[in-house]
């Protein structure tokens, strides 16, 4: 079962802001300058944003705050952020792969920027709502 | 860079306690567009069975990152920080962090490995709260790129 898209746009001002929150203030997410020279196209998004944003909408899809109980993720490719208004969008869905007897619902995720995957090996396993 | 293979297998000790506190999830919540109520509002989560205010499910990154400076500048280990890729990330979760918790890591190198001049390190954090009940295992591989 293929379960509803969910869409996320990503600014500067949204790295900005989670470098704050998690305290990960490593320039390639906010300086373009730092990004080109280490050999990135630009300013990425952290990789640990990104699998928020795949959190929230795999709490979405359960429906509850507290379902997850497993949510790996490999990440694949870099998100870039371009410092415009717009940002850029990551994309995500799933599929049901497997409902356990113990009621727990395994998730394959695709997250994907621009088309191109940004993570590989996506995978939630989330618990029925209370 | 190579890394040495004999350091699977070692754990640090545990971690100064980190302490939850509710605006920090609050916080991180915002940051990440999280708007569940359960996350803001000490009621909402009590509806749901927990204590005080809920953590989105990767909010324990933020306590696994600090705590895994242990390995990343053991000068024996000898990791060059600004070589490092995030590569994988997993949780699993004995239960969401929630307001209150005062959260204590212990660090395992889990796998070493050198591939085309570059240094894969997975590390497995065991996150629990200081009276000892388990709450969630990190496990998080960093890649070490080479020089070009």
């Amino acid at each position: 079962m293929e379960l509803p898209i969910q869409t996320f746009r990503v600014t500067r001002a949204d790295l900005v802001r989670y470098a704050g929150a998690s305290g990960d203030f490593n320039p390639i997410h906010w300086s373009d300058r730092t990004a080109s020279k280490v050999g990135l196209p630009g300013v990425i998004a952290h990789g640990m944003f990104t699998m928020a944003l795949v959190g929230r909408a795999v709490s979405a899809w359960a429906a509850a705050p507290d379902a997850v109980v497993e949510f790996g993720v490999r990440f694949a490719r870099p998100v870039v952020v371009p410092d415009t208004d717009e940002g850029t969008e990551v994309v995500v869905s799933a599929v049901v792969k497997e409902v356990t007897e113990a009621g727990l619902t395994r998730l394959d995720i695709t997250a994907t920027c621009h088309g191109d995957k940004v993570l590989s090996q996506a995978r939630a396993t989330v618990r029925a709502p209370r | 860079m190579s890394l040495d293979p004999s350091f699977v297998g070692r754990t640090y000790p545990p971690t100064a306690p980190y302490q939850v506190g509710r605006e920090k999830i609050r916080e991180f919540a915002a940051a990440i567009g999280a708007t569940d109520p359960a996350h803001d509002d000490p009621e909402a989560a009590r509806a749901l069975g927990h204590p005080d205010v809920v953590a989105p499910p990767t909010f324990p990154v933020i306590v696994t990152m600090a705590a895994s400076r242990q390995i990343v500048e053991d000068p024996a280990l000898g990791v060059d920080y600004s070589r490092v890729v995030h590569g994988d990330q997993r949780f699993a979760y004995t239960r969401p962090v929630v307001a209150g918790d005062e959260l204590v890591c212990v660090n395992t190198i889990e796998e070493i490995t050198n591939r085309g001049g570059h240094g894969f390190l997975t590390t497995r954090t065991d996150v629990s709260t200081a009276a000892g009940e388990p709450v969630v295992a990190v496990w998080s591989k960093i890649v070490v790129r080479g020089e070009a």
